[in-house]
């Protein structure tokens, strides 16, 4: 039998309305108990969380961790470590790999590597359609029930509405949320950063905000006619926010992912043709980074998410067009929400704990997200204060394109426990 | 009339956007005196001697190219070239490789003309030796600029309070670019005109008028600097066909018989006669357009002195050096 006892931290869990402190013992990988003063017998682990946060285990439901096909840049095994670094617990592993993760044993090599890795749990998404054509549906039932949590096409749109509508309804049948990268191709065609003033400036080609709005307009009607579950990932416009908060109020079932990338740079961070700072959907306008704040707070992008996207040093190391999309997020994840929304007063810390723990969970019907006895003992340690400066060198992602080398951040995961058992510590602690 | 205030160029000259009103008055008035060479008999000064050149050219062009191979030739400079338009092996690939090259052959100065925005910044950032862009993607332009300022000078007699206007394809063009943030620099009033298809977001935050009739335009400005529209443009939907293009933003004969004062008319080249200009224009009195060719070669014969190190009070009395 192994127990661990976690004594003295402040304990939030908004899944069960608790901010208080409290020891929390775990129990053969299980919540056993909440409460003050708890007592363990001889052989327990003890772990003293005084002036720490105690939290339901981080849930990131968008990272690239591309294996197969790109191991260069990230593998399932250092993509789950580095995420266990950045205080997460469990992933949603995209499947626009290379092949894709389009078929029931591409779904359960990810699974199985994730469950070999030693850091965070993995779930596997699937694909929506074969091959990530956007023609055909994959199979979603098989998917499914090889441990597909979702299905997504990310990295690329389903550009054709009549194929959409069809993944909206056939997923009703496995209660499978669709997830979805929103881009007009049509309308983003060519663009390699936002359109506006700074693309004018660099001579680069923009991608309108439309490109994303038009896409969300879409699916928020196809998700109501269908009653499907739709999970938009990383939004990036305001009227994309002002969109879902008008659907979700008329009842459509949506949920929407805000990263930090998002709510804490405006396109200004390309600066010089910074391949660190680009990334789809692109870097938008101050305004748009305030509505994506405003929408977190609020809770219309009720999931923070990184889209963590690993690329090895020489792929960004090309002219701005060249270079690929994406940075990394799983370790910077914490500092900067805790910067840019915690410690600026726009949310309290309950409100980040359901953004990136229960919400997650809820959204992908995945265990976790809560300390109620009897869930999974996965449990992340927030140091709320800690001030740290970012540092590429010392992730335990292969990959290090970051636009934030070098930010001061205030607040750090500094131990992560999954089913009872600690994958990660802070070194210097 | 060399500048007494010439703050040095830096190592590269990768754009005129940063650049200030007394460096762009000062590359200008350091061609000045390099007009001359090209009227000479030996048209060489050995400003440049023991200097190596290499110019880059990821894309075609052949005049720029050219322009550049006289100015590095009439300096004295050793040359070579390079081109990579049908290389096979990825643009970026190439753009990295190409710096570690370039560096471990210890050249002077590189030429480059890249296809990519922000190509010319990023060889500059990697490599010790010079860089000056001779284009990149829809960024920057700068000798093209250069030499349209050099132009318009030499015609009207100064560049303040000048009105311009760029007709035609801004969205796509670094010419225009360069154009607009130069112009500015030195005092100029810049206006653009094209199908609104074709015009940048947010280009008045570049504190340029846009006018949307070609008419307005003509109405307007003192010089016209009239791009070249790339034929791939029309297939790929930005302008639904040449003909109507000549028809609504062509400059005409018939248009400029209605301007209330005579205008400049410049063209960076090639042109396409019938389209953005008819022959009767580009031919005509108020054409500067072969002018600009000759002014291209003094312009960068100032560019490549400046970065090598030349001061442009200097330049009169380097170019009367005998050349061997
Ligand atoms: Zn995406």
């Amino acid at each position: 039998m192994s127990r661990v006892l976690i004594t003295g931290g402040r304990v939030v869990d908004p899944s069960q309305g608790l901010d208080q402190v409290l020891d929390l013992l775990l129990v053969d990988g299980q919540v056993a108990e909440l409460g003050e003063n708890l007592t363990a017998p001889e052989g327990t682990e003890r772990i003293d969380a005084r002036g720490l946060v105690v939290t339901p285990g981080l849930i990131d439901v968008h990272v690239h961790l591309r294996e197969p096909g790109g191991e260069h840049k990230e593998t399932i095994r250092s993509g789950a470590r580095a995420a266990a670094a950045g205080g997460f617990t469990a992933v949603v592993a995209m499947p626009n790999t290379s092949p894709p993760i389009d078929n029931p044993a591409a779904v359960g090599f990810v699974r199985a590597a994730g469950m070999r890795s030693g850091g965070a749990r993995v779930y596997p998404a699937g694909t929506i359609t074969v091959g990530q054509k956007g023609e055909q549906l994959a199979e979603f039932g098989e998917l499914q029930e090889a441990g597909a949590v979702t299905v997504t096409d990310d990295g690329r749109p389903v550009m054709n509405a009549g194929v959409m509508r069809l993944a909206l309804e056939y997923a009703l049948s496995f209660d499978l949320p669709v997830s979805v990268h929103e881009e007009d191709l049509n309308l983003s065609y060519g663009g390699s950063m936002n359109e506006g003033i700074i693309a004018t400036r660099l001579g680069l080609t923009g991608i309108p905000n439309a490109a994303e709005d038009v896409m969300i307009a879409r699916d928020l009607f196809l998700a109501e006619l269908t009653g499907g579950r739709l999970h938009i990932q990383h939004v990036s416009t305001r009227e994309g926010v002002r969109m879902i908060r008008e659907a979700r109020a008329r009842g459509v079932r949506v949920t929407a992912e805000a990263t930090p990338h998002h709510f804490t740079l405006t396109d200004e961070a390309i600066e010089s043709y910074r391949t660190n700072a680009k990334m789809n959907p692109p870097l938008r306008s101050a305004e748009d980074r305030d509505a994506v704040r405003q929408g977190v707070a609020d809770g219309t992008l009720d999931v923070i998410a990184t889209d963590h996207a690993p690329h090895h040093y020489d792929e960004k190391e090309q002219a701005f067009e060249d270079a690929p999309n994406g940075i990394v997020g799983l370790e910077t994840a914490v500092g900067l929400s805790m910067s840019e929304l915690v410690h600026t007063r726009l949310i309290d810390l309950p409100t980040l704990v359901e953004r990136m723990s229960c919400a997650p969970a809820r959204a992908f019907s995945l265990p976790g997200g809560t300390l109620r006895p009897g869930s999974p003992a996965d449990v992340t340690l927030i140091d709320p204060d800690l001030e740290w400066t970012i540092d590429p060198e010392q992730f335990l992602s292969l990959s290090r394109n970051t636009p934030f080398a070098g930010r001061r951040v205030r607040g750090r995961a500094v131990r992560t426990l999954v089913g009872g058992v600690t994958v990660w510590t802070l070194p210097s602690r | 009339m060399a500048q007494a205030l010439f703050p040095p160029l830096g190592k590269d000259l990768v754009g005129l956007e940063g650049l200030t009103r007394e460096q762009i008055i000062g590359i200008l008035d350091t061609a000045e005196p390099f007009k001359e060479i090209s009227e000479r008999p030996i048209k060489k000064v050995p400003v440049l001697r023991g200097k190596t050149i290499v110019n880059a050219f990821f894309e075609n062009s052949t005049r720029t190219r050219i322009s550049f191979e006289f100015a590095e030739k009439r300096l004295s400079a050793d040359t070579v070239n390079f081109s990579a338009g049908g290389s096979s092996v990825a643009k970026g690939e190439t753009l990295v490789d190409t710096a570690r090259n370039l560096e471990a052959m210890r050249i002077d100065m590189v030429v480059i003309r890249h296809s990519s925005s922000g190509a010319a910044r990023f060889l500059g950032e990697r490599i010790a030796s010079n860089v000056v862009n001779a284009g990149d993607g829809k960024h920057e332009h700068p000798t093209q600029a250069l030499l349209d300022m050099l132009t318009i000078r030499d015609h009207l007699g100064r560049l303040e309070g000048v009105k311009v206007c760029i007709v035609g394809d801004i969205l796509h063009s670094r010419v225009a670019r360069s154009n607009i943030i130069g112009l500015r620099t030195v005092g100029a009033e810049v206006a653009v005109c094209g199908p609104a298809t074709l015009m940048p977001a947010r280009i008045e935050e570049l504190g340029v008028t846009v006018f949307r009739r070609v008419e307005e335009a003509i109405e307007w400005a003192d010089v016209l600097n009239v791009l070249r529209l790339q034929l791939e443009r029309m297939q790929a939907g930005f302008v639904p066909s040449l003909r109507e293009y000549n028809r609504v933003f062509g400059i005409t004969e018939e248009r400029l018989a209605r301007a209330p004062r005579q205008l400049l008319i410049l063209h960076p080249g090639p042109m396409n006669r019938g389209v953005e200009i008819d022959s009767a224009v580009a031919d005509g009195p108020h054409s500067v357009i072969l002018q600009q060719v000759t002014n291209g070669v003094a312009v960068r014969m100032a560019v490549l002195y400046l970065l090598a190190g030349g001061k442009p009070e200097a330049a009169e009395a380097a170019k009367t050096e005998v050349a061997l």
